[in-house]
């Protein structure tokens, strides 16, 4: 078996198992937690339009705050912008989701795309650096952060570095950029790459609590 | 020297994890798993803006319930064992948080406003509290006010027998009318012990408001106390306790509403948490005293005199960002006729005076909470009104201290009081 049979094969199987079943692990021992219903009178029966409420507002950040965490802010809408253009609007990587889930949709130009892997790079760089030197975050920061870190920067570098201009791909490129994918989606269900979720779920909580007592924290 | 602190450290920490785990529900699970530790919060903490100090990063407060909550309770909480990745919480670890958790927080929730993942961290550390408590790891002297308001019925010593002497004194003094103990009102009045001891025109002040609009209403001997130093401690059965007395009176008294006074962790107490510990919807509605006031103007059963001065109005941060009252003072103000002058942050977004949560009562937290006042008074001075007036005890409490000891030259008001001076005749 060769590395890219792997990558294709078993270690792909292996990879979305624990990804499937992972991240539905985490949700449902997450949801079976007790939640005790709040039996206090509500200002405003607003719960719904509050959880939506909260999960829109927090996509950019309080107007009391641009200033001081803006850069920041967009530095990590670069890379998740990026990510999202490389994962989902790149010819080969529709064809493997196609693949995989037999829906397809049109893709934008390569060139496009691989400036978009250029600019994730270029944030995921600079977001590392932020996380390196500012104290706040270097307080803070664990294993999963850092770890996070690179199993989201291996395959756009991977990626990146198995399209030849001249000679198109290079398999043993390709195997090697299918098996970070790989660690990737492993990675994803244990560590902080599942508030790809949880940020709407954490979100709609918090807007729906402060929206039925009248207030938009 | 409380029970909790007498016990071996182990059984300590084994007491605070069974607490923790008991406040790991759903809402709690989600945000520490949603966290993705931007340490955006910090730029929102009164308390690290004033210090520039990490480890006063809001989240980073928690950190003994975060790693309690990914040992015990979190989705991967077996994996985390079976590795040894995340040690069992020791007593030395809780010691050395107790100052992160009571005296650099005042659970203003100022921190959710900024987060990109709309966590209650301010709820997180309510939680968190409680496992401090059962440790024994509450600093002293917020302990014993929880436990005289437990046992003597106020943290401050304003038990039912100095009550009754203090509005004694008031009615003579000021020839106002307190209906005691009335077998039935349709206001039941609650106070704060604050205004007992230290703030007693906001008694009077209160008194001639009710006479004015004409109420039903009493104070019960019963169920006076609305301040719930049982919460600020983390102790959940003095909470309830607490709270449930103002119930009882209230329910003994078939009160249509409770009026809480000028406080601003009485709101939270009873307002949004009152029905949860009480384990029913409450029979009664539950107003702060800045929301019957605009009640009232709303009613036009309410007649003021304008004041024609220029006021900045300092918002409680549990009356307005965590509890959703934020328009009702800035109706009363209206109603006063005042040129409002808004400090550069207010309402939800308001910053917090730094003495809520318990902390002014924390003595050793004395210079961190003098030092993040100092935000308070530039956004005042900037604000250049002539008045200041806030509906908390608790924080003019902080504003007098912090007006004394930076010899500023401001002074904090009340919203009732400054009612009640210009009711018309």
């Amino acid at each position: 078996m060769t590395l890219l049979e792997l990558a294709r094969g078993p270690a792909l199987t292996v990879a979305l198992t624990v990804f499937v079943a992972g991240t539905l692990w985490r949700i449902v021992r997450l949801a079976s937690r007790p939640a005790p219903r709040d039996l206090s009178v509500p200002r405003v029966d607003a719960a719904v339009t509050g959880a939506l409420h909260g999960i829109v507002r927090r996509f950019w950040p309080h107007p009391r705050f641009g200033a001081k965490i803006g850069f920041s802010v967009f530095i990590g809408y670069l890379y998740h912008i990026g990510l999202a253009v490389i994962v989902f609007a790149y010819l080969p990587h529709i064809a493997f989701i196609r693949k995989l889930i037999g829906i397809g949709w049109p893709a934008l130009p390569a060139p496009v795309t691989y400036f978009a892997g250029g600019v994730t790079m270029f944030a995921l760089i600079i977001a590392l650096m932020l996380r390196l030197t500012d104290p706040v975050k270097r307080l803070l920061s664990r294993f999963d952060d850092y770890f996070s870190w690179i199993v989201v920067f291996l395959p756009v570098a991977t990626g990146m570095a198995a399209f030849d201009t001249a000679t198109g791909f290079s398999h043993g490129y390709i195997a090697v950029h299918l098996l970070t994918v790989e660690l990737l989606l492993v990675w994803f269900p244990f560590g902080k790459l599942m508030h790809a979720g949880l940020a709407f779920w954490s979100r709609g909580i918090t807007g729906a609590k402060y929206a039925r007592r009248g207030a938009l924290p | 020297m409380s029970v909790e602190s007498n016990r071996p450290g182990p059984e300590r920490a084994a007491a605070a994890m069974k607490a923790f785990v008991r406040d790991f529900t759903r809402e709690a699970a989600v945000h520490m798993d949603a966290c993705i530790r931007c340490g955006y919060c910090a730029e929102a903490c009164h308390f690290y803006t004033s210090t520039l100090d990490p480890k006063y990063t809001p989240i980073n407060k928690l950190e003994p319930f975060l790693h309690a909550y990914r040992r015990t309770t979190a989705p991967w909480a077996p994996l985390a064992r079976l590795l040894g990745t995340e040690r069992p919480v020791t007593i030395s670890e809780l010691e050395s948080w107790q100052e992160l958790v009571y005296d650099a927080c005042t659970m203003c929730g100022r921190c959710t406003l900024v987060c990109p993942m709309g966590i209650d961290i301010a709820a997180l550390i309510g939680r968190a509290r409680h496992g401090m408590f059962a440790a024994g790891l509450v600093p002293e002297d917020l302990r014993a006010a929880a436990e005289r308001a437990e046992t003597e019925m106020s943290p401050l010593g304003a038990t039912p027998k100095v009550l009754k002497e203090r509005l004694e004194w008031l009615v003579d003094e000021h020839d106002i009318e307190v209906p005691l103990d009335l077998p039935q009102a349709d206001v039941l009045v609650t106070l704060s012990s604050i205004e007992i001891m230290k703030y007693p025109g906001s008694l009077v002040a209160l008194a001639r408001v009710l006479a004015h609009v004409g109420e039903s209403w009493t104070i019960s001997t019963k169920g006076y106390e609305a301040t719930n130093f049982g919460m600020l401690s983390g102790n959940r059965d003095w909470q309830r306790d607490i709270s449930e007395r103002v119930i009882a009176a209230a329910i003994a008294c078939k009160a249509k509403t409770v009026v809480l006074p000028e406080c601003g962790h009485a709101y939270g107490a009873l307002r949004w948490e009152g029905a949860n510990v009480h384990g029913a919807p409450l029979p009664f509605a539950v107003l702060h005293i800045s929301e019957y006031l605009a009640s009232l103007v709303g009613s036009g059963r309410l007649r003021l005199k304008p004041l024609n001065k220029s006021l900045s109005f300092h918002d409680p941060c549990q009356v307005s960002r965590r509890g959703g009252a934020s328009r009702a003072p800035r109706k009363v103000l209206a109603a006063l006729g005042v040129e409002l002058r808004e400090l550069g942050d207010h309402a939800d977004a308001a910053w917090c005076c730094g003495g809520g949560g318990g902390v002014v009562a924390v003595k050793r937290a004395d210079a961190l909470r003098r030092g993040a006042f100092r935000i308070k008074m530039e956004e005042i001075d900037a604000a250049g009104a002539e008045l200041l007036a806030t509906s908390c005890a608790n924080c003019r409490l902080t504003f007098d201290d912090g007006q004394q000891f930076h010899k500023w030259d401001k002074a904090m008001g009340s919203l009732l009081e400054l009612v009640a001076e210009r009711l018309e005749a």
